[in-house]
């Protein structure tokens, strides 16, 4: 009975494999779209990418150019073993081309990695670790959005310049937490600020408070919360359950979205400065996207990874066709040839290093009482023009710029 | 948080009152297990899955039926045993002739499946649940701000820890309960339902994780892996205060939440091992527990 | 004898045919599984201890594998190598500390040493904690064979597969392995009759640590990652459920509960938490009516060991 279910199964994987085999050959474009679909970065990429990344090829308008576009998505889990696994398998069996958002900078790292060796493309949205474009950098891959030098150089230095000039930090204990306290201690330390402490805690902890307690402890004007997602959440709302800000310490949430946001609501949040480079309500295009973003995605308006999906997923598919091949290094390089324009982050260009440069926003959550509406949080403090948002590229470290 | 003496004691006395926090929760989740080990026998990996129901049943509570906290205390509890009940009676009555090790991998399976179920409704982030009206806000301790919940949370913890150890020690029905674990067979011949009995233990334990499930709603997300890491570490909690012991596990619990508070001012690093590594180390001169019998 | 000799050459033939068919990587992935379950069946199916950390030796090994690689240049044997004798410490430390404890016992300290290794990789530097060592090289075995070509890894890997898993036979069909069973059946009786049980139990504790290393430090290679999934205590449970599912104490039993579980999660992994969901079925399936496992059942109906 084993020998007949192993032959079974076999049979069945087999057919399911030249199946796959069958209907890929060199005219269809696979776009594979990697985010965290059920864990603490969920509402922040998640589904709402894969809609968004939808959007992008309706817009481009594949169909009447002749093109085939055909999308897939799966979970990772925020796992790079579970990450780099589902990129082997798409890279190598289903001719995936190129992937997309993947949130979470380990799986970003090692995807990364591979779309090096197989010479595929990867268009991150997602992940903040500003090495993507520093020692980490490749060919085959474009860093859309943002990363965590713009977010310390934004809000650290808008921080430290009103009076924040001693911090401790609250660090999620991986490749992104690291990475932003990085950043973030060497602009409180460029402006003329000092780190007094800071604590490493693991992804999806529950319960802040005895790291809280430590940073209450520590006496520093600011402290910084070097995580993203739920993290932030939770560690927001318990401060203010430990009664922090009452006690004279203020929150710097160096990586917020505007779902955090809403999650907390505007009780909690308001008064919370950070930087984004996207916001629905910048402008008519911006509203527009808006609309159809939350029609497909349940009520949630788009975060700026979503946005960066959208538009990279379009720049992406311009450079296909101007290039008039998917291969990966090709395409890549095609990308940071043409110049970007999407109604989304305005004209912008992606640098050698892969790094896309745009504007990028100071905003402030508004008191409950300035919001008109849901998703009205923002009040817009300053805009960073696009060449001052991110790290120059001389100081990256990448082995692609001479 | 003014009052200054000394930055180092200040973080000590906040730690420290941290550490007996979470010891409430070690202590209630391993009064259940030591319950249910102590007088059936079975190492109720589900526990943590069942600490996560009681929140949920506390979330949808308020969510769906407009119930309150003080309410949910009660009905979840009930509930959520009612459903161990049921587990009892259809599952784990087979396993009873066979080794131990059954009703570990049969609970452990139950486990994966609950939390599988409530990840695939809920997704994995959480869901918030408002700390009850009449328990909000604070009070500043002088070295630290005490969040008045979780001073509740020490109170209720021990009321129901000293409540249940006292049935248990101290009542006829403790005594029968006890009589039925040395000895089915004959307190059967006596004329007491044992198989009832064992089912009604067996829901009693489960409702006590319910109860700690509900009492961390508030403070920590309601998500459907609050659980799964909780668990193993109240599983070392219940092997160091001796698996049958009901007293042992309580004060083990508040002890070793309080050795982790301490752990987490002196050398943070091993916070999240210390508990393990003194559970290694009792096993080994120790190997019934600190207050346990060698059955 | 003659049915197990049918069975092995029916497995030798798939795993050499398969991947024509099949994707090379997932049947790689199920050979060093396969081989992590019939390391722990040593130990349980035939030991009796039932040990709930099992992935303790598999990250470990793991770990090793992948800095000895990576950071000090290991050539790919060389690596495993290293990476299975890191586990096989690994397991002689814990198997002092564990060996002299019975059942429940047994299986709750073997829980608490694995979660205290999971704890000491999640902190220490050289593990990077949730990123994993990543970009491992696969390098060339003995300096001269490419392993990036996914037919020599194959083939490295069907190696070490199969040798573990002769190895493991022999292991059991040998005077050891039946004074193994003996002291499963009856320990007080294999005492009178002059065995020292404790060593004989602490030797098959130590083997089943180094053949899990060996698993765990090729995947190492094969996947040129090494992460904290593999030190998690839910991967003790998936050995558990792969073996219980197979059969326990059957010497083929593992290797199908393997092949069973990673198909499973390949394709149910679209499915997000279906997978836990299924795997918790399976498990309460055969601990209430399916205990004998698929390998058992046939076993049974033929009424001859398999």
């Amino acid at each position: 009975m084993a020998v007949v279910r192993k032959i079974t199964v076999a049979v069945t994987l087999a057919l399911g494999a030249m199946a796959a085999q069958a209907q890929v050959s060199d005219g269809v474009i696979k776009i594979g779209v990697m985010s965290d679909m059920s864990s603490l970065y969920s509402d922040i990429g998640g589904p709402g990418s894969v809609a968004a990344a939808r959007m992008a090829v309706e817009d481009f308008g594949a169909a009447k150019k002749g093109m085939k576009v055909e999308i897939v998505s799966a979970d990772h889990q925020n796992k790079p073993d579970v990450g780099s696994g589902i990129a082997r398998q798409w890279y190598d069996t289903d001719k995936v081309d190129a992937i997309f958002d993947v949130p979470n900078s380990g799986v970003a790292l090692a995807i990364n990695q591979l779309t090096r060796e197989k010479g595929k493309a990867f268009i991150n949205s997602g992940a903040a670790s500003s090495d993507l474009t520093g020692k980490a950098c490749s060919p085959n891959t474009v860093h859309w959005t943002y990363d965590t030098w713009m977010l310390a150089n934004g809000t650290g230095s808008a921080i430290v310049k009103t009076g924040g000039d001693s911090w401790f930090f609250l660090t999620a204990d991986y490749a992104f937490g690291h990475a932003l306290e990085r950043d973030t201690e060497a602009v409180v330390q460029k402006n003329g600020g000092k780190v007094l402490g800071k604590v490493r805690v693991p992804i999806n902890t529950q319960d802040f408070s005895s790291f809280l307690l430590q940073a209450q402890s520590s006496k520093a004007k600011i402290i910084g919360l070097a995580n993203a997602g739920g993290d932030t959440i939770n560690s927001i709302k318990q401060a203010s359950e430990f009664g922090i800000v009452k006690g004279g310490q203020s929150l710097a949430g160096l990586l917020v979205f505007i779902s955090d946001v809403h999650g907390l609501g505007l009780n909690t949040a308001q008064g919370l400065i950070f930087t984004e480079t996207f916001y629905w309500d910048l402008n008519d295009q911006t509203r527009a996207f808006a609309k159809r973003m939350a029609a497909a995605n349940n009520g949630k308006y788009p975060t700026m990874v979503q946005a960066g999906v959208y538009a990279g997923v379009l720049h992406y598919l311009k450079a296909v066709e101007a290039a008039k091949t998917d291969d990966g290094t090709k395409v890549v390089a095609k990308m940071k040839e043409l110049p970007t324009d999407d109604p989304l982050f305005g004209k912008g260009r992606i640098r050698a290093d892969g790094r896309k440069i745009h504007p990028a926003y100071l905003v402030e959550v508004k008191k409950p009482s300035e919001s008109k509406g849901p998703y009205d949080y923002y009040k817009i403090r300053t805009q960073i023009p696009a060449d001052q948002a991110f790290r120059p590229e001389k100081d990256g470290g990448c082995s692609l710029i001479k | 948080m003014t009052e200054i003496f000394g930055v180092p004691t200040q973080a000590l006395f906040g730690q420290l009152l941290i550490g007996l926090i979470n010891g409430s929760f070690y202590a209630l989740l391993s009064l259940g297990l030591a319950v249910i080990f102590g007088l059936l026998n079975i190492i109720n990996f589900t526990h943590g899955a069942q600490y996560m129901l009681g929140a949920f049943v506390a979330y949808l509570l308020l969510n769906k039926l407009g119930v309150g906290y003080w309410w949910a205390l009660l009905i979840a509890p009930i509930v959520v045993g009612a459903f161990g009940v049921l587990i009892e009676r259809l599952m784990l009555k087979q396993l009873y002739k066979l080794d131990h090790l059954y009703g570990l991998l049969l609970t452990f399976g139950l486990a994966l499946i609950i939390q599988g179920l409530f990840r695939n409704e809920f997704g994995s982030s959480g869901q918030p649940y408002p700390i009850a009206a009449e328990l909000t806000g604070g009070r500043n301790l002088g070295f630290m701000f005490l969040p008045i919940y979780r001073g509740w949370v020490i109170l209720a913890s021990l009321v129901v820890c000293i409540g249940t150890w006292f049935v248990i020690e101290r009542t006829k029905l403790g005594s029968y309960l006890r009589a039925a674990t040395e000895n089915p067979e004959l307190v059967q011949a006596f004329g007491i339902n044992v198989p009832r009995m064992i089912t009604l233990t067996y829901g009693f334990g489960v409702a006590l994780a319910a109860f700690a499930g509900v009492m961390a709603a508030p403070i920590y997300q309601v998500s459907p892996q609050m659980g799964a890491d909780l668990i193993i570490v109240v599983f070392a909690v219940v092997v160091i205060g001796g698996m049958g012991s009901i007293l042992g596990s309580v004060i083990t619990g508040f002890g070793l939440g309080i050795i982790e508070g301490l752990t987490k001012v002196f050398y943070p690093e091993a916070s999240n091992t210390v508990i393990f590594i003194i559970m290694a180390i009792v096993l080994l001169i120790r190997p019934a527990g600190l207050f346990g019998t060698q059955k | 004898m003659k049915h197990q000799r049918i069975a092995f050459v029916i497995m030798l033939a798939f795993f050499c045919l398969a991947p024509l068919v099949l994707y090379p990587v997932f049947l790689m992935k199920v050979m060093c599984f396969a081989l992590f379950a019939c390391a722990f069946n040593l130990l349980v199916g035939f030991g009796g201890l039932l040990s709930f950390g099992h992935a303790m030796f598999l990250g470990t090994a793991g770990y090793a594998s992948a800095h000895a690689a990576k950071v000090w240049g290991f050539t790919p044997e060389l690596a495993i190598l290293f990476g299975t004798f890191a586990s096989t410490g690994l397991g002689v430390v814990t198997g002092l500390l564990a060996i002299r404890r019975q059942g429940i016992y047994f299986a709750m300290i073997t829980l608490a040493l694995a979660q205290m290794i999971f704890f000491y990789y999640l902190q220490v530097p050289f593990t990077h904690g949730e990123d994993g060592i990543q970009a491992v090289p696969r390098g060339r075995l003995f300096g001269a064979i490419d392993l990036a070509n996914i037919w020599n890894m194959y083939a490295t890997v069907a190696v070490v597969f199969f040798g573990g898993f002769l190895l493991i036979y022999r292991a059991i069909h040998s005077p050891f392995g039946q004074v193994l069973k003996a002291i499963r059946e009856n320990e007080p009786r294999a005492i009178s009759l002059g065995y020292d049980t404790t060593r004989y139990k602490f030797l098959a504790f130590v083997l089943s640590a180094a053949l899990a290393g060996l698993a765990g430090a090729t995947k190492a290679i094969v996947f040129q990652l090494a992460s904290l999934t593999d030190a998690h205590w839910t991967m003790s449970g998936e050995v558990v459920l792969m073996t219980l599912l197979g059969g326990m104490g059957t010497v083929f039993g593992p290797v199908v509960g393997a092949l069973i579980i990673i198909t499973l999660e390949n394709y149910l992994s679209q499915l997000g938490s279906w997978v836990t969901v299924v795997q918790g079925v399976i498990f309460v399936i055969c601990v209430l009516t399916f205990r004998r496992g698929v390998i058992g059942e046939i076993a049974n109906l033929i009424k001859k060991p398999l």
